[in-house]
């Protein structure tokens, strides 16, 4: 008896000292990131005393302001698009049946699954086609830019913001539907006063959802993006490149900080109402 | 708009198929306006596909559906002059009871105004005054079933179809609605369409009756038709109890049963047919082996009581003859002796009281 006590004392001991480690390893290099974001030395791992210089500089500087700019331009953009289709391919999918369902269903999947980079090569080669093509039998000619950026977001963005809103359609009880129609409204007013306020929380977190992925992507947009396109991530990663200075970490902790909200936004919103489709 | 004889609903030679499975299979139907019409069926015979044909939430495979004398085969559910109370309510969660209610007024274009006080009115009617703010989740379950059916009246229907609206609820409850209901409709004159698998809720509740099984509408006829005289073996057993005594007829007026025995049956049956006698547990006399009237000498038959339960009102007792055993149910009547268990009686029923059907086949 008392030994399997005190087994299960130090099981519990040594569980306690993973969870401690574990959450060390995850939020320590945030902390210290953050802390070095305020400090005034010039060299990243070193305190010289507290200082809101670096995000003063964040505010300044135009080559990161204009990565801001296309950032949010592009993340904006690709977000209502793949917003509009994937909750339409949502609905597609989950509310009629035809031939094929099944495969488009996994088809849809398949962005979430690909490593970024393979992602990166098939758009990159796919733009480079279509411009070829394009210059060969129009004679006009394309280049990379802000365009192909928010189409190759558009396409990956789609995927996270049905599966989202499917997840909503599921428990949904598609007799709602029928009711509105028995109650004589015709196929988009029932859609319009009863589908659409019902899986609003998922669009919402699939919009959210769409906006932080794209907001962070960089192997992607690094390989379809060319002059004037480069969006914040992106930048930062240039930068690393080139000699890290603090002021990287200013503009690293403004973007965590963003994406920490809309990752919150977008589970709030998926929560929203959730008892009432039961 | 055509002469008064024009049926609410009339279905004729409807079939519906989904890919192999046939749901219902060559329907033919009529139900009179203001006439409270029951469905009625074991699980999967087709009674919610038949409604949903009616509503247009499925179309018919084959066959004329009519409403009123139009015809409305593959009309939009928005478009015909029917309304539909879901098994489970079906409520819009996000609306509260005034717009549930008045959803399908303002659907169809009525202003906000005259919409919302119709569908007040509606909800006085069905005594949910006050709760009109209220969320479908904040309401009981009875309760929720008062909106849904006053989110379809409110439309003024020409026929009200209703899918197991009792189903969820319990028994003192479904009592108390059973009651509701039938006032309701008795008032608005409306022809009500109501699916069941609740063969008593059915009988009290319903002007006729239509039985379905795998499909098939088997017979329709009120209440007291289908009680006493089945058409088939499947329609004696599914409404009320009753004792099915498999026999072979020997001529138009006796019939052979298992042990050899012949009793009077008139029956318009060939000789040689396999038919089944159905004895209501109430309509066999229980009584001494010597004590068998003359003239039911030719309907009677010798047992020994196996079992006896008594019920208050009356008592229940198990005979076996010979080769089955027969349920009897009798009155309890104060100070008359009970059979005990083991006793050797003798059963018979009156000539009018039994019903022959044929055994195979549920078209008879
Ligand atoms: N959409 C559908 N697709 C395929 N088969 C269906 C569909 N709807 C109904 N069926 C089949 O048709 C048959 C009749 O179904 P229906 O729902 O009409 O039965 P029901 O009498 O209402 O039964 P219950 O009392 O269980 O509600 C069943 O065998 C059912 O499986
Ligand atoms: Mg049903």
């Amino acid at each position: 008896m008392s030994t399997t006590k005190q087994l299960r004392g130090g099981a519990k001991w040594a569980l306690s000292v993973n969870a401690v480690l574990v959450y060390v390893f995850f939020y320590a290099p945030i902390a210290l990131l953050v802390m070095y974001s305020f400090s005034n030395d010039n060299l990243v791992g070193r305190w010289g005393g507290f200082t809101l210089d670096w995000y003063r500089a964040f505010g300044e500087n135009q080559e990161v302001q204009n990565a801001l700019s296309v950032s949010l331009k592009v993340a904006l953009f690709s977000t209502l698009i793949s917003v509009i289709l994937g909750t339409t391919a949502a609905l597609a999918l989950e509310r009629y049946r035809f031939r094929g369902n099944r495969f488009f269903d996994a088809l849809l999947y398949l962005p979430v699954i690909i490593p970024d980079v393979t992602m990166a090569v098939m758009m990159l080669l796919f733009f480079t086609q279509l411009f070829n093509f394009l210059d060969a039998v129009f004679g006009i000619r394309f280049a990379k830019g802000l365009a192909t950026v928010t189409l190759s977001h558009i396409a990956f963005s789609i995927s996270f913001v049905s599966i989202v809103v499917r997840a909503r359609l599921a428990g949904m009880n598609e007799t709602l539907e029928e009711a509105a129609r028995d109650l004589y409204a015709s196929r988009w007013k029932a859609f319009r006063y009863v589908t659409l306020p019902l899986i609003t929380p998922g669009v919402v977190g699939g919009a959210l959802l769409a906006l932080t992925i794209s907001l962070d992507d960089v192997v992607i947009t690094q390989f379809v993006a060319g002059p004037g396109s480069t969006t914040l991530p992106v930048y930062v990663f240039g930068l690393i490149r080139r000699g890290v200075s603090p002021l990287i970490n200013a503009v690293s902790v403004v973007m965590l900080a963003a994406s920490i909200l809309l990752v919150l936004l977008s589970l709030l919103a998926q929560r929203a109402r959730g008892g009432t489709t039961a | 708009m055509t002469e008064q004889s024009t049926s609410a609903v009339s279905i004729n030679g409807v079939t519906k198929r989904f890919g192999d499975v046939v749901a219902v299979d060559n329907v033919n139907l009529e139900i009179a306006d203001g006439e409270f019409f029951a469905m009625l069926g074991p699980s999967g015979c087709g009674k919610t596909t038949t409604l949903r044909m009616i509503a247009g939430l499925e179309f018919p495979t084959e066959g004329s559906l009519q409403i009123f004398g139009e015809e409305v085969g593959t009309l939009p559910p928005n478009k015909r002059p029917v309304n539909t109370v879901f098994q489970n309510y079906a409520l819009f969660p996000h609306m509260n009871i005034l717009d549930n209610v008045s959803f399908g007024l303002r659907m169809k274009g009525v202003d906000k105004k005259t919409a919302s006080a119709q569908a007040n009115e509606m909800i006085d009617l069905v005594r949910l005054g006050g709760m009109e703010k209220r969320r479908p989740n904040q309401l009981s379950g009875g309760q929720q079933q008062r909106v849904a059916l006053a989110r379809a009246l409110v439309n003024k229907p020409k026929v009200l179809l209703l899918d197991e609206p009792l189903g969820a609820l319990d028994l003192k409850l479904r009592q108390d609605m059973q009651t509701e209901l039938k006032s309701l409709q008795r008032e608005l004159g409306v022809s009500f369409v109501f699916v069941t698998h609740d063969q008593e809720e059915a009988l009290t509740m319903s002007d006729r009756i239509a039985v379905m099984h795998d499909g098939q509408l088997l017979q329709v006829g009120n209440p007291e038709q289908l009680y006493s005289q089945p058409v088939n073996r499947f329609v004696a057993d599914f409404i009320g109890q009753t004792n099915l005594i498999d026999a072979t007829v020997a001529d138009d007026e006796m019939i052979v049963l298992a042990n050899g025995t012949k009793v009077r049956a008139p029956n318009p049956h060939p000789p040689g047919t396999k038919v089944a006698m159905s004895l209501r547990p109430e309509s066999i006399m229980i009584g001494d082996r010597e004590a068998v009237p003359s003239e039911s000498q030719s309907t009677s038959l010798s047992g020994v009581i196996s079992s006896v339960v008594y019920l208050g009102h009356s008592v229940v007792y198990t005979v076996n003859v010979d080769w089955m055993p027969l349920e009897v149910r009798v009155p309890a009547v104060a100070g008359v002796s009970r059979y005990e268990a083991g006793a050797e009686i003798a059963i018979w029923w009156d000539r009018l009281s039994d019903w022959i059907v044929p055994d195979e086949g549920y078209r008879g």
